[in-house]
């Protein structure tokens, strides 16, 4: 199993999507799942849309875009947080009149996917199901994007702390906040809230945060499980990121929390490098546009082709810096650069791109960017 | 249509890592260049703020960073004390809600409520007379919000309060929240795309969600990192050429513009798209070619956002 984790905005989408597609290119017999509401992910495949279960990719795109389909099978799917959350309240409530209470109660209804980490938390759910079935030689996770690639890791521990939470007890008890509530109340702070609240939004809380209490035995054992699951040595998290001063060290800080958190860290990504075409490129553009001109016969394209090289070099030199930066921190040479490639990436084609440097050896890597791309 | 410095409230959003907080902070640092008071919003911890302007931190203070120009990073715990600050007059029952387990509690778990307050706290930014004693309005305030997805859900929280709390002070909150938000007149949306397939579709889809489902308008939309057209048709033979030269420099230089051209033309391609697939007028920001931007950098693009 295979996590994508990383920051918004840096390909996480495409690279999960492309390591999927590489792998059943191999033979492999693949499904990638992405949380992502955003729909990128059947963009990236060219399906018009994905449910709440895994399809399979169309063989022929796999003809279509001239990648041999090497007898792999390409499964998608996108997660449908609400529709997991109604699937895990099924399982874990103790009785139908739970179960019920919980799906017909309104802060459920409209605010579940708004519950701290719940979205990451059935992206684990919904990985821990299909990994259990086991009909799959690899799966793929695309984590949802979220400004802080950690509330992703953090999603099962804060979740099953909310319903273990010590202050749900105050709703629990015999004594506690719902009888307050349906005896008029004889606490001041409650009767405080009440003000600033209105009585039937509490009222709905407390039968929302009551009807959660029964689930809490089956909640915690499941998120034991998915926890390990993200520990076993099978499973693999991969860093992606993008070549910008900030990707670079959001990836560094997220690499560190997961050595801290003991998870298996196996490598990361950086997309849209801008490689050094020639590490000895004229250093001043004057000269550099002498020789274009001299070989282009014509001034003013020299010279447009010079600044263009002089803006190129200066975020060719800040991605080298950068990727070397993110390579002494990490302390580790599992890096792999996917360049900016000239044409957009949104389809199998594109992905199959894309694999060529995901899937190459350094050394080799290297002689293909040096042939020119 | 009025112009969008001259609403009060601009809330830029768009998919993650497109450029939605140097487009926040260009239009702040525009209307702040035209003369009026203006604030730029970070929500949940973001530190962007504090580098370009080199300060160690920006919190939940309004500090002023330039002429005009303020800014603040709204927490949803400080705004939460803050709300329950203004709305309880007596000190004696505010210190026993905040030292009550059930309030610290439903703070803390009701799913929904930091992003409620969030928007509260926004709106509180956009008054003209402010409900946080001795605090001045502003001409405009201007928020770096959630990316897609994320972005839709939390523009849509005061709706959903609205009709979850059927009675009683929240419920009017929550409207007088949506009711600000949705006043095309006084609030204004900005999507930040990029030139490419995917985020020129999610920018269409995400126009949709918000002119549909929140009910806000849409009154632009900036296609940021945009390369310059530096090569002509007629130009790539004699790039082909230079780029199987011999020359050292002139090889990589002649490929590094031939990578341009190309780019620059499919993006132009998705440039045509967008302006087919989004209602909104679409204006275009440049690609800046810096290791990081900086202030300069910044004025620069004020002075393209409007």
């Amino acid at each position: 199993m295979c996590i994508c984790a990383g920051s918004g905005g840096v390909g996480k989408t495409t690279t999960a999507a492309a390591i999927a597609a590489g792998m059943a290119a191999e033979g492999s017999k693949v499904a990638v799942l992405t949380i992502d509401p955003a729909k990128r992910l059947a963009d990236s495949l060219g399906l018009p849309e994905l449910g709440n279960t895994e399809r399979q990719v169309d063989p022929s795109l796999f003809d279509e875009a001239g990648v041999e389909s090497g007898g792999g099978e390409l499964w998608a799917m996108m997660l449908d947080p609400k529709a997991t959350f109604d699937e895990v309240v099924r399982r874990h409530a103790p009785d139908e009149e739970t179960r019920e209470r919980i799906l017909s109660n309104r802060i459920y209804q409209q605010l579940s996917s708004a519950l701290a980490g719940s979205q990451e938390y059935m992206a684990m759910e919904k990985l821990f199901e299909i990994w259990a079935e086991d009909r799959y030689d690899l799966l793929v996770l695309d984590t949802p994007p979220s400004r802080n690639a950690l509330d992703f890791l953090d999603a099962p521990r804060r979740l099953t702390q909310f319903i273990e939470g010590r202050a749900l007890q105050v709703f629990l008890r015999p004594t506690g906040f719902a009888t307050k509530l349906i005896g008029g109340g004889t606490s001041m702070a409650f009767s405080v809230l009440k003000r600033i609240t209105g009585i039937d939004l509490l009222q709905d809380l407390s039968e929302f945060f009551q009807a959660f209490s029964g689930m809490v035995g089956g909640f915690q054992e499941r998120a034991k499980r998915v926890n390990e699951l993200l520990a076993d040595d099978q499973t693999t998290f991969l860093v992606v990121c993008g070549p910008q001063g900030e990707p670079i060290s959001e990836a560094v800080y997220f690499h560190r929390k997961l050595v801290e958190a003991e998870l298996p860290f196996g490598g990361v990504i950086v997309n849209k490098v801008h490689y050094d075409l020639d590490e000895e490129f004229p250093a001043d553009v004057g000269s550099l546009s002498a020789a274009l001109e001299a070989e282009l016969g014509d001034r003013d394209l020299a010279e447009r082709v010079a600044a263009n090289f002089a803006d190129y070099s200066t975020l060719a030199q800040r991605d080298r810096r950068n990727v070397r930066r993110l390579a002494n921190e990490m302390r580790t040479r599992a890096v792999i650069e996917v360049p900016y490639l000239d044409d957009d990436v949104h389809d199998l084609a594109g992905l199959a791109e894309i694999n060529r440097y995901l899937f190459a050896s350094g050394a080799s890597e290297r002689e293909r960017i040096a042939a020119g791309r | 249509m009025r112009d969008l410095l001259d609403k009060r409230l601009v809330i830029v959003t768009g998919k993650g890592g497109v450029g939605k907080s140097t487009v926040a902070l260009a239009l702040g640092v525009a209307a702040a260049e035209r003369g009026k008071r203006a604030i730029v919003c970070e929500v949940a911890a973001q530190e962007g703020l504090s580098r370009v302007f080199h300060r160690a931190e920006v919190g939940f203070h309004e500090v002023e960073m330039a002429d005009n120009l303020w800014a603040i990073s709204i927490d949803p715990d400080e705004s939460m004390r803050e709300y329950v600050l203004l709305q309880l007059k007596v000190k004696a029952m505010r210190d026993l809600l905040f030292r009550s387990r059930i309030f610290n509690y439903l703070a803390a778990a009701t799913p929904g409520l930091r992003e409620l307050v969030t928007i509260g706290k926004i709106w509180e930014l956009a008054q003209p007379n402010r409900k946080v004693r001795g605090a001045r309005g502003y001409d405009l305030v201007v928020v770096d919000a959630p990316a897609t997805g994320h972005g839709v859900g939390f523009l849509q929280t005061p709706r959903t309060f609205a009709s979850i709390a059927r009675v009683g002070p929240i419920r009017a909150q929550a409207e007088t929240l949506d009711a600000y938000l949705t006043d095309h007149r006084r609030t204004g949306v900005a999507i930040v795309a990029l030139p490419e397939e995917m985020p020129v579709n999610e920018t269409a889809t995400l126009e949709r969600a918000l002119t549909d489902e929140v009910g806000t308008s849409v009154d632009r939309v900036y296609l940021n990192g945009l390369y310059p057209e530096r090569f002509a048709p007629d130009d790539v033979p004699k790039l082909e050429r230079g780029a199987s030269s011999e020359e050292p420099g002139v090889r990589p230089a002649c490929r590094a513009a031939l990578s341009q051209s190309r780019r620059a033309a499919g993006q132009r391609e998705q440039l045509t798209r967008l302006e087919e697939l989004v209602s909104a007028p679409v204006r275009t920001l440049p690609f800046v070619f810096k290791p990081q931007l900086e202030i300069e950098e910044v004025r620069g693009l004020a002075a393209e956002v409007d």
